[in-house]
């Protein structure tokens, strides 16, 4: 009987493999039969391939041309040498990381006290409003959080009452950090999706059985809790930190233009009512996202599998 | 079994594309009159002519025309009883660039936009996807505002303007100096993003005009919003939602389209600020792939005679041949008092080169200048 | 080691045994903490925008928004274009991953590394980059239709999709199962269908709320492909009507969550089920 594992590892060996292969024959048989193998998987590498892979080509193609087609690094250097773009990505970054950390551990806390929670029926609200709440955001979220948070809104003049107005203490719900706390909105529900079947393979027997051996709550925590969630944790934080540096339609209702993010950028360039016929560098800044996301990629992968290393 | 079933999703996908392909050919444009690429009515026999050809098609694709928007709702139910031609409204509240996009992408579609109402930088920088035409009342559009092959020509502007909550705000701005003072804390804001929205770079410029700035120089509008920033009167993020739920009740929008917001808030009062004057005509323009080009070009008569151009002053816009119709008498004198009052003398508008110039010192310097303050 | 304890517990809900007592209320009360200030995050601003949109400028509320909703132009097609979008989006993306997954965890179980990478790289594309190298590379007739969105949500769609399938078929001994299905003469659509599919239910339901839920929300690559979905239709008539636009969000919004906890129910329901009658 297989042990229900929570880490996504594939932890039994290949079958199907020759493991007495040698020779120079076996070789060309073993890359026929793994071709052979490999046939049913190529509609999804094909899909992957032509939705994916494609328009991120093209994107980088045409970053590199200019409005006549010809091949050029001069989008590039615009962007380099220009200093609203490197602005850009400076606080494309910043609300990256800002609202990938906190969420991370926001979120694993939410769900870890709700995944101890008694009631079934919580839990499965949890779960869809983690969902619906996850693929949430734009005007609606903007207009929400300026209704709520604005200056003259409805917590804001509670808080005020009692002596408490955040915004005479800083709060600027259309700085950095205001758009950060209302990106939370999503990026929260979004790590409590994805970690809750982490938590869940935590089996309440393992902390039993911890127990009974004598450790407190801190080292099963650190000797097993952690360890067995530490890859998810990261893994998720990487996606939280790919979904708060692609956000658009959020920041862009929200601030109207006031904080430079590459999305926006992007958006003005491609998208918008005003510049016209300068969509190459729309596609450069593409391309500096794509690049920046292909790195944070690396590191995931990197880190994957060192703390899979940890585990054994 | 998975073999077989790349076999069967390879078929039906190459069945689909037949289908589609076969779908396709089938609905495309009537039989070709010679008013389908006529430059003028008369050029094609005259306005019975095009009238007959455009009944014959039956159909106009028309985008981005929302109903309350310089009244083209009453203009398009209008223009239907008329001729009965059905209209066919796509995405009433995109851009100026997304007309760009659905004439490029939807070429040779069916459903492709027949005509277009766009900022005239648009029209501009895409005068290979347009079909020259010029209207009967061709010459009664100054020149200024026409391209002289007729590919674009303006249809209907207005001014900058600030409009206020008078139930919330106790004494109306009526100038952009007033939008500094202490008591609009928290309340000032501008429809969109300068760097994407129109309306909103027009807000920019004409802050601009009232500051010392001029077409040339955009920078002084820029540094009047990072001051308002400073002194906490700017909100960010306005909108047509923002100023009807108390959180910016000022709006800096133009004055025909303040009044979707009248409608929804009575107490919703229009001024058009006395120390700038920024006016700008939105263009309209033939698409050279349009689906039903006699419909078309009926349409652009109908909206430069005198009931198109009296039923854009109903929707509170300036037709651009208002000064004509003022002398002919043929205007409707109670839309024409509505209008807000305009400020005296002639209006000038920046050129093409000073509009591009000043777009890219906003895309460079709008953020930085706000956040930076 | 602990996991030999866990092998032999199953479906065993084990009594949480009082350590301390004092322990226990402080976790309790750290516990309730965090979800009431949650739940004041969450819930706060949905209130908020639901009482903006149903109260008329003199501060009296009235339910004439909501009643005005049917009404709306653009509003119905909008919604029906919506839930086509969100049905054929599933479709395709269950089509495609479910046979992909059970043949990968059978047959190359290496492969799942591989696929684990991949599938995250749609997170990874920002969706505004994404659907502007869709509109350049796709083809006119594919650009014309509404369900080119359908394709590219199911490249959305496959991180979570995958991840739910993945985590369903590794607690499943799925060469077993099939091994045994085949051997008692069953085809491999029939194995798929009625062997592998029903021990799968949880994983496709969840998988099932979180593409309906993107479909439903997506709103930046709808607009940007110019379609008319209700996310983009909320947009759009924000600037015309902002209280019927702001009451339409907060609907959508809550009765999607209302949906998908229906789907989710009835999942639950069944398990329950079948646990007691496989019990008795």
């Amino acid at each position: 009987m297989k042990i229900p594992s929570p880490l996504s590892d594939g932890t039994s060996t290949p079958s199907g493999v020759d493991d007495k292969d040698r020779g120079g024959r076996h070789i060309t048989g073993t890359l026929v039969r793994s071709l052979r193998t490999s046939v049913p998987v190529l509609p999804f590498l094909a899909y992957i391939t032509l939705g994916l892979l494609v328009p991120t080509l093209v994107i980088i193609n045409l970053a590199f041309r200019s409005d006549r087609g010809a091949l050029t690094l001069s989008n590039i250097s615009t962007i380099v040498h220009g200093g609203e773009y490197l602005t850009g990505f400076e606080n494309s970054i910043k609300l990256a990381l800002a609202t990938s950390i906190i969420p991370a551990v926001l979120g694993t806390m939410l769900a870890y006290a709700i995944a101890q929670s008694r009631f079934e029926f919580l839990k499965r609200l949890v779960a869809t409003a983690s969902g619906v709440l996850a693929n949430f955001g734009g005007v609606n979220l903007a207009f929400m959080f300026v209704a709520t948070f604005g200056a003259n809104a409805i917590v804001t003049s509670w808080l005020a009452r009692l002596g408490l107005n955040p915004w005479s203490h800083g709060f600027d719900l259309y700085k950095l950090w205001g758009v950060a706390f209302v990106y939370f909105y999503f990026q929260v529900p979004l790590m409590v999706l994805i970690i809750t079947p982490a938590l869940n393979g935590l089996r309440p027997a393992w902390r039993e059985a911890a127990e009974n051996l004598g450790a407190s709550r801190w080292r099963y925590w650190r000797h097993v809790g952690v360890p067995v969630l530490m890859p998810s944790v990261l893994g998720s934080t990487f996606l939280l930190f790919g979904s708060g540096l692609s956000a658009y339609a959020t920041t862009e209702a929200l601030t109207g233009g006031t904080i430079a993010i590459t999305p926006i950028q992007i958006g003005a360039y491609l998208q918008g009512n005003v510049i016209s016929g300068e969509e190459h560098i729309g596609y450069a800044l593409g391309f500096g996202m794509i690049v920046l996301l292909l790195i944070s990629i690396l590191g995931y992968v990197l880190l994957r599998a060192r703390s899979s290393k940890w585990l054994q | 079994m998975f073999v077989n079933k790349l076999k069967v999703s390879v078929a039906a996908g190459l069945l689909s594309a037949a289908l589609v392909g076969v779908s396709l050919s089938g609905g495309s444009a009537s039989a070709a009159t010679s008013c389908n690429t006529a430059k003028s009515a008369a050029a094609c026999g005259g306005m019975s002519a095009l009238i007959k050809a455009a009944k014959k098609e039956g159909v106009l694709n028309v985008i981005t025309l929302p109903a309350n928007w310089a009244n083209y709702g009453a203009i398009i139910s209008d223009f239907s009883k008329k001729y009965g031609i059905k209209i066919v409204s796509e995405n009433p509240d995109g851009s100026s660039q997304d007309e760009i996009n659905a004439v490029e992408q939807d070429k040779g579609r069916s459903s492709a936009p027949d005509v277009l109402d766009v900022g005239t930088s648009y029209a501009t920088s895409n005068l290979n996807l347009l079909a020259p035409y010029k209207v009967a009342t061709w010459s009664d559009i100054p020149a200024a505002l026409k391209d002289p092959q007729g590919r674009w020509f303006d249809d209907y502007g207005g001014y900058v303007s600030i409009g206020c909550n008078t139930k919330i705000v106790t004494t109306c701005p009526t100038s952009f100096a007033q939008l500094t003072n202490p008591p609009y804390k928290n309340e000032v804001g501008i429809n969109g993003d300068p760097t994407e929205a129109s309306a909103a770079f027009s807000a920019v410029f004409a802050a601009a005009l009232a500051n010392g700035g001029s077409f040339d120089n955009i920078q002084p509008g820029i540094q009047f919003f990072a001051t308002l920033n400073k002194d906490g009167n700017y909100v960010p993020g306005g909108s047509a939602a923002t100023a009807e739920s108390g959180t910016t009740p000022i709006l800096i929008w133009w004055d025909y389209l303040q009044d979707s917001i009248k409608q929804a808030l009575p107490t919703w009062t229009v001024n058009i600020p006395t120390d700038a004057s920024y006016a700008a005509y939105y263009s309209q323009a033939i698409s050279a792939t349009a689906p039903h080009p006699a419909a078309a070009r009926l349409w652009e008569e109908y909206l430069y005679s005198t009931t198109g151009q009296n039923l854009w002053l109903q929707g509170n816009a300036r037709p651009v041949e208002l000064p004509t119709l003022v002398k002919n008498g043929t205007v409707n004198k109670t839309w024409l008092a509505e209008l807000p009052a305009a400020p005296a003398g002639t209006v000038t508008y920046p050129t093409l080169a000073q509009l591009a110039t000043a777009k890219n010192t906003v895309a460079a310097n709008w953020a930085s200048a706000i956040s930076g303050s | 080691m602990a996991s030999v304890v866990a092998d032999n517990i199953v479906d065993f809900e084990l009594p949480m045994v009082p350590l301390d007592l004092t322990k226990r209320r402080r976790i309790h009360w750290g516990r309730g903490l965090i979800l009431w200030l949650a739940a004041a995050y969450f819930i706060i601003p949905i209130y908020a925008a639901l009482k903006f949109s149903l109260q008329d400028i003199s501060g009296k509320f009235s339910l004439s928004p909501i009643t005005a909703i049917p009404s709306q132009p653009g509003l119905a097609a909008a919604f029906f274009l919506s839930m086509r979008l969100a049905f054929v989006t599933l479709a395709i993306v269950l089509f495609l991953m479910v046979p992909t997954m059970i043949y990968v965890h059978m047959k190359m179980p290496r492969f799942r590394r591989f696929m684990e990478v991949v599938t995250i790289l749609p997170i990874v594309i920002p969706p505004i980059v994404l659907i502007l190298g869709v509109l350049e590379a796709a083809p006119l007739w594919l650009k014309s239709s509404p369900y080119l969105l359908s394709l590219v949500y199911v490249v959305l769609a496959m991180p979570f999709v995958y991840r739910s399938l993945d985590s369903g078929l590794g607690a499943l001994d799925v060469k077993t199962l099939v091994e045994a299905a085949r051997s008692l003469g069953s085809g491999w659509i029939s194995t798929i269908w009625r062997v592998l599919v029903p021990n799968l239910r949880s994983a496709l339901l969840s998988a099932t709320v979180l593409t309906l839920a993107l479909v439903l929300g997506e709103f930046t690559m709808a607009s940007l492909d110019l379609w008319e979905t209700l996310p983009v239709w909320i947009v759009d008539f924000d600037q015309t009507n902002a209280h019927i636009s702001t009451a339409v969000a907060m609907l959508s919004l809550l009765g999607t969550w209302a949906l998908l906890t229906l789907i989710v129910s009835i999942d639950r329901s069944n398990s329950r089920r079948r646990r007691r009658n496989r019990a008795s």
